[in-house]
């Protein structure tokens, strides 16, 4: 039984970023912008995060773990906002091809993060990594005490702030577009461009916002991916670190029918296929093949979801279109 | 409150070369209906769009009950109490009524939807409206559209209430029913503002009415002063005669015989039930039904393009010797293979006839695409034709290479009336050829049909408006519900009697 707990408490972890990248990519995706730059932006928000971290502790002599855990968070979600606002202005502003400038973000991204992890790698002498006390402030369980309670604490509470501010954004997410009036503004916005125009909403704005806030929550789960590793070596950046975690994210968006309720079950269940050879090893079944899994899923995922006809699955209608009021 | 509602002095806009409105003065009065009239491209949906913000004039001043008022976008548009009905529905299918009806107001914190359906519920009861809050868009017939669209309208507050052909789609009892409730909302004192093709509409509901042509601004009258020639005059710019040739057929030869088609939609629902009827050449063949009632699947199963059942039968005669040729069950390459001059305009122009981002040329070669050389496409005969047809029809247009998406409805119609006729059809099949056209246009369109018919072709005719199917026509199928409910002699059958035929079936409807 410990071991099953063990998978769960291995698979809520191994979900964290993918869920931070589907909520990021579904919010962007609510107003219609399909920002296939979502492996960039993780790169991005990974490396200022890490960096941020890195700087704060060089400067201080104390660094404090919440201030420096601030500017890892405040860092990621802003230089992840900032390639989508890239993106936003090439694409609703100029009115650019969304796959052509999301799949660049995605090169721009990685060779960003990339280069800048070696960059300030080289400098610090070989690698740059964060002190015991930036980890510990990522790792540690939120509630220390709640967490001794036997099982139930252990598979509830046990897990880094990261884990619960993702959920709480999700929860957030699914009553913003659920039940206020600018989730509603913006489902138009998406859905049908010159509908939501007629009816007095400022698209632009709309679609701005979502694509940068969306891109920032989707740093943040590039920021997980670096700073929290399930066989603790997190808090150091790893050459290529997001490996193909924005590309599932993408494909997540849609097994989740663009639902942040959704969102939290499909990113679980992704966890869990990623982390499965840990827990359930069978002998004649080479890694390998496990490692494949995730994969595998997204591809039957896309599938089916391809299947289903009821509307309300439907991607939103205006997903890729630019728009521009006075085109006849 | 000054008397005026809308004035609007010098206004101008153009696009790229193209100026759709030419310093456009007018005036709206509160309490009344004004219908703007004019021909297809003579800048009326512009000009409309301009005071909901959905475009911004290049010059000129719009004053908004006395006051002037700069409408940079929709939004501005509503806060100063006007809305506009668009012609194609600016709705989100996915979502319901309620939600498409609140979209984009200011309400702070969690949306109260008992609240807004109660509101929405009590507007519809105030002039009369059948509406259910809950339902989804994208369940709804056009008419309930139309009627979410107006009540977003007026849930805002709306004084000045813009309709852009709200009666293109609406069958006669809603296009009354609509009317009644213009009529009640001009008695609050609200201004309207109706644009519409329909000369009997526009006399019958309007108070005054302003003509543009061309962009530019004609002139108004009240409409006890008006008649459908006198309008008709003040659009074109020349006198016209409003009568329909109807030469009798000469030696009819028959053409196509249909028999017992039957076809069933993707959800298994039978749309067309045995319906058998003939067509000879040198006459038009008119089809008369409710929209929906099967017209659409009817010409797509001659065409090829619709699955029938077996026991179906379409058979085309070429000539008076020749062997008949079955088009059932064949694709329409193969029947295109075998030499069958059928020519099909069908309903949808920009999705099925044309190819809206194409220019005029390569839209000509849809139909000649295969007759290159060394698989090298012919463009040089497209383009004459092209040519050809601009000359021949008077389709405005700046070139031959403009995408056909930027032509107004008429011109789009008449590339495409022009290249079925081009390729000498024996069967040429119209569906809806004069829906959404003006009046001069059409007549320009019913001009080409009796010329084909004078060549001998077999014309079918799919029409909406009885009037012009009685004047035009030769003979009439009517269909209801997927049946031929009975086929009448347009010289003598009567309004009512094909009325009565579309809405019933069975023996009793024939008189």
């Amino acid at each position: 039984m410990t071991d099953f707990f063990n998978f769960i408490i291995a698979a809520v972890l191994a979900a964290c970023p993918l869920l931070l990248g589907t909520l990021g990519e579904s919010l962007a995706e609510k107003s219609g912008n399909l920002n296939l730059g979502v492996e960039g932006m993780m790169f991005m928000g990974g490396i200022a995060g890490l960096a941020g971290s890195y700087y704060y502790e060089k400067a201080v002599a104390e660094p404090v773990a919440w201030v420096s855990v601030m500017i890892a968070l405040v860092c990621a979600f802003l230089c992840a906002s900032f390639g989508a606002l890239i993106y936003s202005f090439l694409t609703i502003t100029l009115r650019a091809n969304q796959n052509v400038t999301g799949l660049a973000l995605t090169i721009f991204g990685t060779g960003f993060g990339n280069f800048f992890g070696e960059f300030i790698g080289s400098t610090a002498g070989g690698y740059i990594a964060v002190s015991q006390v930036t980890k510990a402030g990522f790792n540690d369980p939120l509630f220390p005490a709640l967490a001794r309670i036997p099982v139930v604490g252990k598979v509830l509470f046990s897990y880094n702030f990261m884990v619960y501010l993702s959920i709480i954004l999700a929860i957030w997410m699914w009553y913003f577009i659920k039940f206020t009036q600018k989730g509603l503004n913006l489902m138009a916005v998406g859905e049908r461009h010159e509908a939501a125009d007629a009816a007095g909403i400022n698209i632009t704005l709309y679609k701005y916002l979502a694509t940068c806030i969306g891109g920032g929550i989707t740093g943040l789960g590039g920021l997980y991916i670096v700073m929290n590793s399930s066989n603790g070596v997190g808090g150091v950046w790893v050459h290529n670190c997001i490996g193909g975690y924005g590309w599932l994210s993408v494909a997540l968006v849609i097994f989740a029918t663009w639902r942040p309720s959704r969102a939290m079950v499909c990113a679980l269940a992704f966890g869990a296929l990623s982390v499965m050879r840990f827990y359930f090893p069978i002998s004649f079944i080479p890694m390998a093949i496990y490692e494949i899994f995730p994969y595998l899923a997204t591809i039957i995922v896309l599938i089916t979801v391809s299947l289903r006809k009821r509307r309300e699955n439907q991607p939103p209608a205006s997903l890729g279109l630019p728009y521009f009021r006075e085109d006849r | 409150m000054s008397s005026v509602a809308i004035q609007l002095s010098g206004i101008t806009k153009t696009f790229g070369e193209v100026a759709a409105n030419k310093n456009i003065s007018l005036e709206v009065y509160w309490g009344e209906i004004l219908s703007l009239l004019g021909e297809n491209g003579s800048g009326k949906t512009t000009l409309m769009n301009i005071l909901s913000g959905i475009y911004y004039p290049d010059s000129g001043q719009v004053f908004v009950d006395g006051k002037e008022a700069n409408i940079r976008c929709p939004k501005d548009s509503y806060e100063l109490g006007i809305g506009m009905v668009h012609q194609h529905f600016k709705l989100v299918d996915n979502m319901t009524a309620a939600e498409n009806i609140v979209l984009g107001l200011k309400n702070k914190g969690r949306i109260n939807r008992k609240e807004i359906a109660e509101k929405v519920r009590q507007i519809a009861e105030n002039y009369g409206f059948n509406i259910n809050p809950e339902r989804k868009v994208y369940d709804m017939s056009v008419s309930e559209k139309q009627t979410v669209e107006i009540i977003k309208v007026l849930y805002r507050g709306a004084k000045i209430l813009i309709l852009d052909e709200p009666t293109a789609v609406l069958t006669a009892q809603e296009t009354e029913k609509l009317f009644a409730i213009l009529r009640k909302m001009r008695d609050n004192g609200k201004s309207i503002i109706i644009i519409t093709h329909k000369l009997q509409e526009v006399l019958s509901v309007s108070d005054r009415i302003a003509v543009l042509r061309k962009g530019e601004y004609i002139g108004s009258v009240k409409t006890s002063e008006a008649t459908a020639q006198s309008l008709t005059e003040m659009m074109v710019g020349r006198r016209i005669t409003l009568n329909i040739d109807r030469p009798e057929p000469e030696n009819p030869t028959l053409r196509l015989h249909v028999k017992d088609i039957t076809c069933f939609n993707e959800e298994g629902v039978k749309i067309l039930d045995k319906v058998s009827f003939s067509a000879y050449g040198g006459e038009i063949l008119g089809i008369a039904g409710i929209s929906g009632s099967g017209q659409r699947e009817l010409l797509e199963s001659i065409a090829g393009l619709y699955p029938t059942t077996r026991e179906s039968s379409v058979l085309y005669y070429p000539d008076e010797s020749g062997q008949e040729i079955q088009l059932i069950g064949k694709r329409p390459m193969e029947i295109k293979r075998l030499g069958v001059a059928l020519s099909f305009v069908p309903e949808d122009r920009l999705g099925m006839g044309l190819v809206g981002s194409m220019d005029i040329a390569e839209n000509m070669m849809l139909r000649s695409y295969l007759r290159g050389k060394l698989g090298f496409t012919d463009r040089r005969h497209p383009r004459k034709l092209a040519e050809y047809v601009i000359r021949k029809l008077g389709v405005v247009t700046p070139g031959v290479s403009t995408p056909v998406s930027r032509l107004s409805g008429g011109n789009v119609q008449k590339v495409l009336v022009g290249r079925e006729i081009a390729a000498t059809p024996k069967v040429l099949m119209t569906a809806y050829p004069v829906r959404g056209l003006d009046i001069n246009t059409s007549y320009t369109i019913y001009a080409l049909l009796n010329e084909q018919k004078k060549k001998g072709t077999a014309v079918i005719f799919v029409g909406e408006d009885l009037d012009v199917l009685l004047e035009l026509c030769d003979r009439i199928v009517v269909m209801c519900k997927g049946r031929v409910s009975g086929i009448v002699d347009g010289r003598t059958a009567t309004k009512e009697q094909v009325g009565l035929l579309m809405t019933s079936l069975g023996e009793e409807a024939k008189v």
